[in-house]
């Protein structure tokens, strides 16, 4: 099995947003930066258990600069076997997922997983857009994932269910949660994730399709109103009257 | 020039709610830019009668594509379907529900069709000089402008973000011949098992969450008991997932799912950045904690200090009676 990650770095769940340049620029200073957290937890490692299952290797590959490195060394430390870094500031998915095929088109990949919506832009789209740009099947949220021969046995989630299908290889699936359960890096692991090969390639040109022109904060609620833990029949009332939602 | 608009359905050919929010959605889009027609794709098992509705949310005709191949959905064939029809009806601005149909659709769509995709849109495009579209980022912690510099674009509308608007009219249902083959099918559906009866939570205009508060997944009857009088779906924290007190599908948050009701109840969580982050966008939010000083009252537009064991009892007795 020949396996691809897609990984990106996004800014830590508990990071401070803010914006700077009248608000048409993400305010990078004092960031800490990690793995995407559906990246990390679900396609990476169920490529990795899939390796250890069939053979094969697992290469993980981040569109970024040097400052990705970081995420990328973690991702072999988990226990990815090589990454591939093309060197460019993301600017969109359309420009992400031109990237990852323009490279992954070469490599007879049997498995191309990404994770659920980074929880930056939240687009959930490079998935979809890398699986067109290859002409291959995707299959979104999964939450399991079976190899038998060529073909992956899949449960992907639906409005109020799960679906379960069939697919022969290759094809792109994003993980989420069941798909897999998080690793951590054991001291070996990150001694050895020195050594594995880190290549870093150019990008290839792509036409800017969309752009961010401005960034806006939510307004801040008014304060809350508190109703007396003795009369709840008070809240119901407010709700029905005030807020008109029940 | 013309809007279309992808119309998602179960497998036995009804319409999701998300396909009329979407329909009204593009009808306000066409009219904004000056007047289009706007125009239905259905693909899958509904018949005439079913899809004549959508005349009374905007649309003005509805194409349909009913083949047995197709009645399963298989993203790659339906980008080819949907692709195929904007070219054949000259639609400049596709409009797909971003659900979990639209999640693996719409952006395969946007790269047949070399259009840029806002992927998650919340509020109608602004076209003026631009075609800008606002979008919820950094898992609901920010809103962001996205403005799209193709001639082609696809709008992925997040669920519960504009809602159906109902009034008049039918639409004529046409056949769409598709040169597209079975043999464009490479997924194969086994089978589908629904959750459960109970509303997909995606979808949800009421949610009644709960968290560690509660203390164990046996005390959760009375949450489902409310839920169930409000025609409300249930939620949970990331915590209540991990242990497994509750199915991972009704975990919101950063990681699980982000959420938009018009009523958010939140028993006995504490308010993480990382929850808030997935219900901030919630129109009303209301938290019950014996805890004063839990976040989440910060975020809340009524509160209880109390205890759920207490308080929630209560609540469902004045809601029964409400309800009268």
């Amino acid at each position: 099995m020949n396996i691809l990650v897609c990984i990106c770095k996004t800014p830590d769940t508990t990071a401070k947003i803010t914006f700077s340049d009248n608000n048409t620029k993400f305010d990078t200073t004092n960031v800490q930066w990690i793995m995407n957290p559906t990246d990390e937890w679900y396609a990476l490692v169920r490529g990795i258990e899939l390796k250890n299952q069939l053979g094969g290797k697992v290469t993980v590959v981040n569109v970024g600069q040097s400052d990705s490195d970081q995420i990328i060394r973690k991702a072999l430390a988990i226990g990815a076997d090589n990454a591939v870094r093309i060197d460019a500031e993301p600017v969109d998915s359309y420009f992400v997922a031109s990237q990852i095929a323009a490279y992954a088109k070469a490599q007879n990949f049997d498995v191309i997983f990404t994770g659920k919506e980074s929880i930056d832009y939240n687009s959930f789209a490079v998935g979809g857009m890398l699986a067109e740009m290859l002409d291959i099947p995707y299959i979104s949220l999964a939450t399991k994932l079976e190899m038998e021969g060529n073909t992956a046995t899949i449960d992907r989630e639906i409005e109020g269910g799960i679906e379960k299908v069939q697919v022969d290889t290759p094809f792109v699936a994003s993980g989420q949660k069941g798909l897999a359960e998080q690793l951590i890096p054991n001291m070996r692991g990150i001694m050895m994730a020195r050594r594995k090969p880190l290549n870093v390639v150019p990008a290839v040109d792509v036409e800017t399709l969309s752009s961010i022109t401005e960034y806006e904060l939510p307004p801040a609620r008014s304060s809350v109103k508190l109703v007396d833990a003795d009369n709840p029949a008070e809240l119901v009332r407010l709700l029905h009257e005030e807020a008109k939602v029940i | 020039m013309s809007v279309l608009v992808y119309i998602d359905q179960s497998n036995d050919g009804k319409l999701k709610k998300a396909s009329f929010e979407a329909v009204s959605y593009a009808a306000k889009t066409a009219e904004l830019m000056g007047g289009q027609e706007v125009i239905a794709l259905a693909i899958g098992a509904a018949d005439a009668a079913e899809l004549s509705q959508l005349g009374a949310y905007g649309a003005t005709k509805v194409l349909k594509v009913n083949d047995a191949a197709f009645h399963s959905f298989d993203a790659g064939a339906f980008a080819k379907i949907v692709s195929e029809a904007a070219e054949s009806v000259g639609a400049d601005v596709l409009v797909i529900s971003y659900n979990s149909t639209g999640k693996a659709l719409a952006p395969r769509v946007a790269v047949r069709l070399k259009a840029g995709i806002v992927a998650g849109a919340i509020d109608v495009p602004s076209v003026n000089d631009k075609f800008t579209v606002r979008k919820s980022v950094f898992s609901g912690k920010a809103f962001a402008d996205y403005t799209l510099h193709s001639s082609k674009k696809v709008i992925a509308l997040n669920p519960n973000s504009y809602g159906s608007k109902k009034s008049e009219g039918s639409a004529a249902v046409e056949d769409f011949a598709t040169s597209v083959g079975a043999d464009a099918v490479k997924v194969k559906v086994l089978e589908v098992s629904k959750a459960s009866d109970s509303i997909p939570l995606p979808e949800a205009e009421l949610v009644v969450s709960a968290g560690r508060g509660l203390k164990g997944p046996e005390n959760w009857g009375m949450i489902e008991e409310l839920a169930d009088l409000l025609g409300a779906a249930t939620a949970c924290s990331r915590p209540v997932a991990d242990v497994d007190w509750r199915p991972h599908h009704e975990h919101v948050g950063q990681t699980g799912l982000t959420i938009r009701p018009n009523l958010y109840i939140a028993i006995g969580i504490s308010g993480a950045i990382q929850h808030l982050a997935g219900v901030n966008n919630s129109k009303v939010i209301v938290v019950i904690n014996t805890d004063p000083e839990a976040p989440f009252f910060k975020a809340a537009d009524y509160g209880i200090v109390g205890d759920a064991f207490e308080v929630v009892p209560k609540i469902i007795e004045a809601v029964k009676e409400l309800k009268k």
